[in-house]
This record gives C-alpha cells, sequence and structure tokens, in this order.
C-alpha cells in the first residue's frame, strides 16, 4: 500500500459517524459497490428497509414475490455483472426461503451476500415468534456465515462478506442480524477486509507443477482440454483461447463452463457429460492427456469413474484445493487461479498441431449430426421439437444474446442447441439443478445485462409454475424479458427417465396446466402460442424485436427425449445415440 | 480399508467453527468415534482432537474439506503411530469395595491409577491411558460394583518434528501473499 493510500483509511479511521446498525449496514453495502439489491421485507428486517428508503437514489432494491426468487435473481445478476449478488429477507420463513438460492450458490461457487433479520438478541434460542437458527440451518450451504447481535460488530462482518464471497473460489455469505442489533447506534467507519488468517483464497503459485503440466501437454498427442465455470469466474477467456490455440487442443465444456470458450472457434467440441455431445464424451476415454481447468469433475461430467479416462494422464488446474483428487486422480494438480496459471503455464508449452486427433472429434461429430441434430434441429413433419426453436434463436441472435434456463429437457436443449460465441452468456443452475431457477434468474440477468444485451429465457411448463409469480415483478419493472415456454404437458426430464427406465410408467409427470397466455395477462405481459413449425420463424422475428416482457409458448412434441446420453453412472465413451 | 484415524485440527476461536467440522462428517455419514477440545499451546488458538474410522482415501478428502473451512488455521491427520495419545477414565466405586480385603487397593496399584477423592458412601479412581486399558480396569472392577463410569475423548499430541507455531508463520506468509495477489489482480 503507498503512502498515500495508507493516510487515506487512516483519516477515514478517525472520521467517525454515530448512526443506526440499520443505517451502518446500508452504508457498508455502499462501500463495497452494491448499487442494486434483491428481497423481501418482513418484520425483523424492517429498521434495514427503513433507512433503504431514504438511499433509493444510491442503491436500488428488487421487490420480488418470494425470497427464493429474490435469491435466483441475485445470483443471475452475480454472473452477469460479475458483483457479489446482495440479498435480503426477513427472518424465519423470510430466511428459511433463501435456502434454495443459498445451496444453488454453493454449489455453484456464485459470489453472494445474503443478509437475513433476526428475531431481538434477548429472544434468541426462546422459540420466538419467526426466529429460527438461520445460522445453524445454513451453514452446509454457505461459505461462511455470522450473527451479528451487536451494531459494532456491523462494518467488520460486511467488510468480511464481501472479501470471502467474492474472493478464492467464490461461494454464498449469510450475516443474520438480530432487530436490536439494527436499532442501536454505533460510531461508524468502514474499512474493506483483504485478508484473513485462516482463509488463503489465492495460494502461492507451484511453478514446479505448472513445467510438469507443461512437459506433460508437449509430450501429448490426443491432448483434450476441458474447460469450467472456473475460467469465467477468474476472467481468464483470453488466456485460455490463447493456450488452446498456441498448443492446439480440442475443447470441451462443463454446462457451466459454456461461453467460457466461443462454441463457433474450431477448436470447440461441445459439451460434456450426460446429455452433452457425443464427440467430448466418447473421446474422453481416447485422449492420452486431460487438463481439467476450473470445473470440478462432477458425476454429471463423469460417469462412472471408474471408467473414466482411465488411459489419460490427468492434468488438474483449480483453486480449491478440495477439488483435487476428490472424484479424479490427478497426475499433476496446480491449485490456483485459471488466470493466473494460464498465464505461467502458455510460455511453457509448445506451439504444435495434433490434425488427426482433432479430425477424430469432427467424424464422431458427423454421426451425432445424422443421429442426432438433423432430428432435433431440421424436422419436417411431427409437432415442434425443443432443439429447432432454440437453433432458430440461436441463427437469429448470433449466438449473442444472454440465455437463461430452468431446469430439465429444455435446459440440455438449450446448451446444445445454443451457439455461446458471446462470453458470460448462460445462465442456469448446474450443481443443484434447481426447478423454478429459471424465471427469477431471468430478472437478475436482464438488469445486470442493461440495455446492452437480450436476454431470453427457456423454461419449461413445469418449472415456469415453481416461481411462475415473479411474473410480477418483471411486469413490475416492465423488464425486457423474453421467456420461451417450452411446454410439453410434462415433467419432461423425469418421463424421460420413466420412459427409459421405468417402462413408461409415467408416475405424476404428467400436467394438466393453466393457459399460461391468460395469466401472463393478468400479469399485463403479452403473450402468444404457436404450436406449428411454420409459425416459429415469423414469431421469434416479432419476439426479438420485441420492446418489454414477453411470453412465449410454444407447444412442443410431449414425449420427446433428449440424446445422446450418458445414463447415470454410466461409462462416458458408451454414450447412447438413440 | 477401514483404520483408525486422529485429526488434529487447530482453529480460531470462533462461534460455529465445531458445526462446520462436524458437518463434514456428518455429510459423508463417517461416525466420530471421540473429539475434544482445548486451547492450544498458541493462546487464541483452539486444538480439536476427533477419532474417526474410515480409509486413508476419505480421511484425505475429509481432511481437505476440513481445512477449506474459514475459521481453521491447520489440519493434520495421523495414525497411532504418528503420535502420542491418551484418555483419562474416572471410576466411582463403593467404598465399601474396599472391604474385601487389599483387593482393589492391588487393582489400583496394578493399572497405574490412583485414587483421587475418598468419601463415607464412595471412592473415586483415576485413570489415564489407552481405551483398552482404561477398559480392562473397568472390566476388573465390575465385580466391586461401579456406581459411574466416564471416560474422556482421545488427546493427542504429534511425533512430528514441525510444530504448529511454524505453521502458522507459514499461513501469515501464505495470507500475505494471497493479499498481495488479490490486490494486484483487483480480485
Ligand atoms: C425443485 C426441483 N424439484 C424436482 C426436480 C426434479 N426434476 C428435474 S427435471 C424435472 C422435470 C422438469 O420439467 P419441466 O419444467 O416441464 O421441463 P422439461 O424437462 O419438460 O423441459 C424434474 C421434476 C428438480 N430438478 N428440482
Amino acid at each position: 500500500m503507498d503512502t498515500q493510500a495508507k493516510t487515506k483509511v487512516e483519516e477515514k479511521r478517525k472520521t467517525k459517524i454515530r448512526v443506526s446498525g440499520a443505517e451502518a449496514i446500508v452504508r457498508s453495502l455502499l462501500e463495497e459497490g452494491t448499487d442494486l439489491m434483491f428481497g423481501y421485507i418482513g418484520g425483523a428486517i424492517m429498521p434495514i428497509y427503513d433507512v433503504l428508503y431514504s438511499y433509493q437514489d444510491r442503491l436500488q432494491h428488487v421487490m420480488v414475490r418470494h425470497e427464493q426468487g429474490a435469491m435466483h435473481a441475485a445470483q443471475a445478476y452475480a454472473r452477469i455483472s460479475k458483483k457479489p449478488g446482495v440479498c435480503m429477507s426477513t427472518s424465519g420463513p423470510g430466511a428459511t426461503n433463501l435456502i434454495t438460492g443459498l445451496a444453488d450458490a454453493m454449489l455453484d461457487s456464485t459470489p453472494m451476500v445474503c443478509i437475513t433479520g433476526q428475531v431481538g438478541s434477548g429472544l434468541l434460542g426462546s422459540d420466538a415468534f419467526q426466529e429460527t437458527d438461520v445460522v445453524g440451518v445454513s451453514m452446509p450451504v454457505t461459505k461462511w456465515n455470522f450473527q451479528i447481535t451487536k451494531a459494532e460488530e456491523i462494518p467488520e462482518a460486511v467488510a468480511k462478506a464481501f472479501f470471502i464471497a467474492r474472493s478464492g473460489r467464490p461461494g454464498p455469505v449469510l450475516l443474520d442480524i438480530t432487530k436490536d442489533a439494527q436499532f442501536a447506534e454505533l460510531d461508524y467507519s468502514y474499512e474493506k477486509i483483504t485478508q484473513i488468517r485462516s482463509y488463503i483464497p489465492y495460494p502461492k503459485l507451484n511453478l514446479n507443477a505448472v513445467s510438469q503440466a507443461a512437459e506433460i501437454i508437449n509430450a501429448a498427442k490426443k491432448p483434450f482440454v476441458l474447460v469450467g465455470q472456473g475460467v469465467l469466474l477468474s476472467g481468464a477467456q483470453k488466456e485460455f483461447k490463447e493456450f488452446v490455440e498456441k498448443a492446439e487442443i480440442p475443447v470441451g465444456s462443463t454446462l457451466l463452463g459454456l461461453s467460457a470458450f466461443p462454441s463457433n472457434h474450431s477448436l470447440f467440441t461441445g459439451m460434456l457429460g450426460m446429455h452433452g455431445n457425443y464427440a467430448p464424451n466418447i473421446n474422453t476415454n481416447e485422449c492420452d492427456v486431460l487438463i481439467a481447468i476450473g470445473m470440478r469433475f462432477d458425476d454429471r461430467v463423469t460417469g462412472n469413474l471408474k471408467t473414466y479416462a482411465t488411459q489419460a494422464k490427468i492434468i488438474h488446474i483449480d483453486l480449491d484445493n478440495a477439488e483435487i483428487d476428490k472424484n479424479v486422480k490427478t497426475d499433476v494438480a496446480i491449485v490456483a487461479d485459471a488466470k493466473q496459471a494460464l498465464q505461467s503455464l502458455i510460455p511453457l508449452v509448445n506451439s504444435n498441431t495434433h490434425k488427426e486427433w482433432i479430425e477424430s472429434f469432427s467424424e464422431l461429430r458427423k454421426v451425432e449430426i445424422e443421429k442426432v441434430i438433423n432430428k432435433d434441429c431440421n424436422p419436417t413433419s411431427g409437432a415442434i421439437k425443443m432443439g429447432e426453436v432454440i437453433n432458430k434463436l440461436s441463427e437469429k441472435t448470433n449466438g449473442e444474446a444472454i440465455i437463461v434456463t430452468d431446469v430439465g429437457q429444455h435446459q440440455m436443449a438449450s446448451a446444445r442447441y445454443y451457439q455461446f460465441n458471446k462470453t458470460q452468456s448462460l445462465v442456469t443452475s448446474g450443481g443443484l439443478g434447481t426447478m423454478g431457477f429459471g424465471l427469477p434468474a431471468s430478472v437478475g440477468a436482464q438488469i445486470a445485462a442493461g440495455d446492452k444485451r437480450d436476454v431470453y429465457a427457456f423454461i419449461g411448463d413445469g418449472g415456469f409454475q415453481m416461481t411462475i409469480q415473479e411474473l410480477g415483478t418483471i411486469s413490475q419493472l416492465n423488464l425486457n424479458v423474453k421467456i420461451i415456454l417450452l411446454n410439453n404437458n410434462f415433467l419432461g426430464m423425469v418421463r424421460q427417465w420413466q420412459d427409459m427406465f421405468n417402462e413408461k410408467r409415467y408416475a405424476y409427470t404428467e400436467l394438466t396446466n393453466p393457459d399460461f397466455i391468460t395469466i401472463a395477462k393478468g400479469f399485463g405481459i403479452e403473450g402468444k402460442t404457436i404450436s406449428n413449425r411454420e409459425d416459429i420463424d415469423k414469431t421469434l422475428n416479432d419476439l426479438i424485436t420485441h420492446k418489454g416482457p414477453f411470453l412465449l409458448e410454444v407447444k412442443v412434441e410431449k414425449e420427446a427425449n433428449v440424446f445422446p446420453m450418458v445414463p447415470a453412472g454410466g461409462t462416458v465413451s458408451e454414450m447412447i445415440l438413440e | 480399508m477401514e483404520k483408525e484415524f486422529t485429526l488434529s485440527i487447530f482453529t480460531e476461536n470462533k462461534i460455529g467453527v465445531l458445526q462446520r467440522i462436524t458437518g463434514i462428517f456428518t455429510r459423508r455419514h463417517i461416525n466420530i468415534d471421540s473429539m475434544i477440545a482445548s486451547e492450544s499451546e498458541v493462546k487464541g488458538v483452539y486444538r480439536f482432537t476427533i477419532v474417526v474410522n474410515c480409509s486413508l482415501d476419505l480421511i484425505k478428502k475429509v481432511h481437505k474439506q476440513i481445512e477449506k473451512q474459514i475459521g481453521v488455521l491447520k489440519a493434520f491427520y495421523f495414525t497411532n503411530k504418528e503420535i502420542v495419545y491418551q484418555e483419562i477414565a474416572l471410576y466411582k466405586v463403593p467404598t465399601k469395595s474396599f472391604s474385601h480385603g487389599n483387593d482393589v487397593e492391588n487393582l489400583i496399584r496394578n493399572h497405574n491409577a490412583h485414587i483421587l477423592t475418598v468419601e463415607p458412601d464412595y471412592i473415586i479412581i483415576e485413570k489415564a491411558g489407552h481405551k483398552d486399558e482404561t477398559q480392562e480396569l473397568f472390566n476388573k472392577l465390575l465385580p466391586y460394583g461401579i456406581l459411574q463410569f466416564a471416560r474422556s475423548g482421545r488427546v493427542a499430541v504429534s511425533k512430528q518434528i514441525k510444530e504448529i507455531t511454524a505453521y502458522l508463520r507459514d499461513l501469515e506468509e501464505a495470507s500475505l501473499y494471497s493479499e498481495k495477489e488479490l490486490l494486484l489482480n483487483n480480485k
């Protein structure tokens, strides 16, 4: 720290002002650069909302319709804006409604700062009205959490919360603040935190490991790179591209890694895992060196670990040491931020070509095009397919829009058939697979994107009804969200499993749905339903140029299955095509 | 193959750290055989000693997940050969059991136990040792009547040369490096 900065900090330290705990929270949020937050009011958080009332010019608050919606909106906001998502709720039921979002953010490494009101400190543990042990309940689904019972603890707790949420492998943190601590006054001053003794977000780079990795890569005949969200989180897209281009290594992506590397790049081979693309899955078990960057070998990616890439040397680059050797045993591990690791790796790898190896991906791709992709994207008869709608939108938007999805078949179809040519373009619930994520997430994504980019949300008829009330938020804010409801009248993904593994015993997966367009109209949102192939083109054109929110319901084939597929626990190279 | 491991976990003295640590075992369905905590040789640094039975592969993963918790400074796992450890046992026996000649007194002497308190109705015996040793004395005292028996969790110190103070210095250094990296890249 230079001397000038130091004196500034010291000056700040001296100028303390007397404010309430509630005001200290709001001021601390502003200090951390928060200008937008999501939440839902209630008794135990009212003092903070009272302060927010007079800070509306500097800190916008989005009032959602359910706290789960606030979480998913804040998560999406974080993923697109690259700032921590901030979310607030009252005690008890307000706080427990955050739990799904916390679990989702925890698994998908999304930086979140959540603030929950709590009953007065004198009532703690007494089963007071709307008292829940939120610190206890949220512990397994937060990177860190803390209960504030004294106003003086606020500045440091908030500073810690932001530091922990966004540094290292990001994640959600929660501050639970008692009502009396919101009312009490303190001598307020703020200082950011950049160091905690028991927390090393950026471990020292092991240069030995980097050169070992380079050596293995340079000797590889059939290297294969797996890109995960870590590359997006670290902002290492440029370095990643430089690395794979220099060594000419084909790239497979995890679901959350999509858009870290352009889908239209010649080295991009598609998505990994259960409903990923054929070539990257098959060739996972053909490569001689597997280089995993910012991904965690989730079971949806690996299938059966016993048969996963056993022939290959494994290089794993990840910032979280606990991910190393957790699922796949590595030969070389680099525990580092992707950008830092790649910056030191690039000069050590040789410029190379792997023509034949890359061609083997193209050959496999041809098989997938013939057996799957053509049927999904260019059908000429029968009901509309999810794939053709997504593929069309991708073409019409040049693969440059922000795509938000819910969870299910439409999610996999979106990941497969939208071309992510621009970075930071997919917001989806990966690790937790949270139905109901899509609609509220589209709120946060749209607010973060502003008028710079268009947001399209692909949602299934099941998941849509889990958080459908957020149409209210979209309508109130007149958000430019284009919702494409892919309605198959089924909980499609589960129905597919029942079809494939339960002899079509469709237990509770068929839905009697409401008239979605009437519902949207009730919220003041325009909508339209199509069920004929001829209408897709024009309707999408209208959707793209439409200003304001719009619900497009597409009636799609009811019993279509997503292929190819690696059945749960199966071997990636035995992916089935039909 | 399952084996007995002793974890020494050094933490800050913060509410919730214990729950975060035990949660890691709960999640992986590992039973904790014994657990004990107290301040270590470093002021403000707490030492948890946890004994579990599991495979080497599993303890390695658990160890990393424990070290990842904020509030945990350093964690180690040891096999029994790598530590010196003890448990303490207290036996409350009726005073009248001492009326069988010198039997009980001999037992106490032979087992390196000693008497803590003598009251008109009961006598309290203390013995430190490994579990099988305190158990053996328990079994031998049983015929004379045992009113209460309590055994502590395991306390253990490691045989390794590098002490926690040195690890804490490493940590300070790592923390400074990390901070530099953070500020440098404006993370
Ligand atoms: C909250 C939640 N409950 C249940 C599930 C299990 N589940 C996964 S996909 C799916 C079906 C989704 O159906 P729909 O929203 O209609 O989308 P589709 O698969 O038809 O595209 C279900 C029930 C889940 N992922 N999340």
